[in-house]
């Protein structure tokens, strides 16, 4: 979906779809391709206008020296616990926001608030019930938050491991959930899900005793799709394993703020 | 799942597109690239445009998808081939660090326009 080039695609860690976007409409008459028609040139992304508003995004996150992660998985898979458990654990040593996107409800948003960080609840029914969360709508979001010390702001996207994957928000790094509960082959069905994100959590592993589920084939199905991402088996509900993933959050925090 | 808001935008993109004219032009065909890794059914991005072209400028164009297969460069070898099974490794050296070189693609290429005096 993205308009990479390949250094973009040779260091997937310098933050993801920095892409040069054909900014200008670039109509020019070409030639007659068939008989009483005649073809124009249009040659633009279509998600042109969504990458426009992800680069104001990233450009405004800089500014601020704010960290973004975009956390994307199925429903049910352990989003909002992932996160308010990942809270308790970084707060306030690190100086957090959220924003949670859902069709409907504000659930997601009182567990997170327990928390205690800001937290913004997008219903995207108000934009047409979107089953996924596009750089417009987090733009229009952080009206709602003070980036002003916020080191980390948390995006929990809407629960679907399909679309998304195809828009860029502005973020730093893309986290992928899958839990023991969902099928091992997740990854092989939903591949650009997986190989667009920069790290991977399988979730839910206390569950392992009372399952038929090979978890080392779940994890050998995401380093097929993504063979150099880093994949932590946790659960969320335990804090089981929780800790790689931890520190990865953590450096990947430094890296950007060390930069800043 | 999105389509219908990929509709729309194709129909925002290629109604700017239109040349200026004083007389209605009729865009006969829309073309589009679509990577075989962009998450985007094509039969229900048609059914979206088809719908959602109706009372616009687009209105009776059809839309032409020309599919995108998943090339892939491997940096370690330099092997180059096409991904047609959800494998991302070198076939050649096993490696995972690999280059997506086409794949990704959700682009317009063009508009085809009735052209006048042709009729």
């Amino acid at each position: 979906m993205y308009q990479f080039n390949k250094k973009q695609i040779a260091n997937h860690h310098s933050g993801p779809h920095k892409g040069p976007h054909t900014h200008e409409n670039q109509t020019t008459a070409l030639h007659t391709v068939k008989s009483g028609t005649r073809e124009i040139k249009v040659v633009r992304r279509v998600l042109d206008v969504n990458d426009q508003m992800a680069d104001q995004n990233r450009q405004l996150f800089a500014k601020h020296g704010v960290f973004v992660l975009n956390v994307m998985s199925s429903p049910g898979s352990g989003k909002t616990t992932t996160l308010v458990k990942t809270l308790s654990k970084i707060v306030p040593e690190i100086q957090c926001a959220v924003i949670v996107g859902d069709i409907c409800t504000t659930n997601d948003a009182d567990r997170l608030a327990i928390s205690g960080v800001p937290v913004v609840q997008v219903n995207t029914d108000e934009f047409g019930g979107d089953c996924h969360l596009a750089a417009h709508v987090i733009e229009k979001a952080l009206g709602g938050i003070n980036l002003h010390g916020i080191q980390l702001l948390i995006v929990e996207n809407v629960g679907n491991l399909v679309c998304p994957a195809e828009f860029d928000i502005g973020e730093d790094a893309r986290v992928v959930i899958l839990s023991v509960t969902e099928g091992e082959d997740k990854p092989l069905k939903y591949p650009l899900m997986f190989r667009e994100c920069d790290a991977a959590i399988l979730n839910k592993i206390d569950l392992l005793p009372y399952l038929d589920y090979d978890a080392s084939e779940a994890v050998e199905n995401i380093r097929q799709i993504h063979p150099d991402m880093p994949v932590f088996e946790m659960s969320a509900k335990t804090e089981a394993g929780m800790a790689p993933w931890l520190d990865w959050l953590r450096h990947q925090l430094n890296t950007k703020i060390s930069d800043h | 799942m999105h389509e219908m808001g990929i509709a729309l935008q194709i129909i925002e993109i290629a109604a700017a597109s239109i040349p200026k004219s004083d007389v209605p032009v009729q865009v006969e065909t829309v073309n589009l690239k679509v990577g075989k890794l962009a998450a985007i059914v094509p039969e229900s991005l048609r059914f979206c445009f088809e719908i959602a072209a109706k009372e616009s400028p687009l209105s009776g164009a059809a839309l032409h998808i020309e599919e995108v297969p998943i090339q892939a460069r491997c940096k370690d070898c330099e092997a180059q081939w096409t991904i047609d099974k959800p494998v991302f490794k070198c076939q050649v050296c096993d490696s995972g660090s690999l280059d997506i070189i086409s794949g990704r693609e959700l682009n317009i290429e063009s508009i085809e326009i009735a052209d006048e005096g042709s009729e």
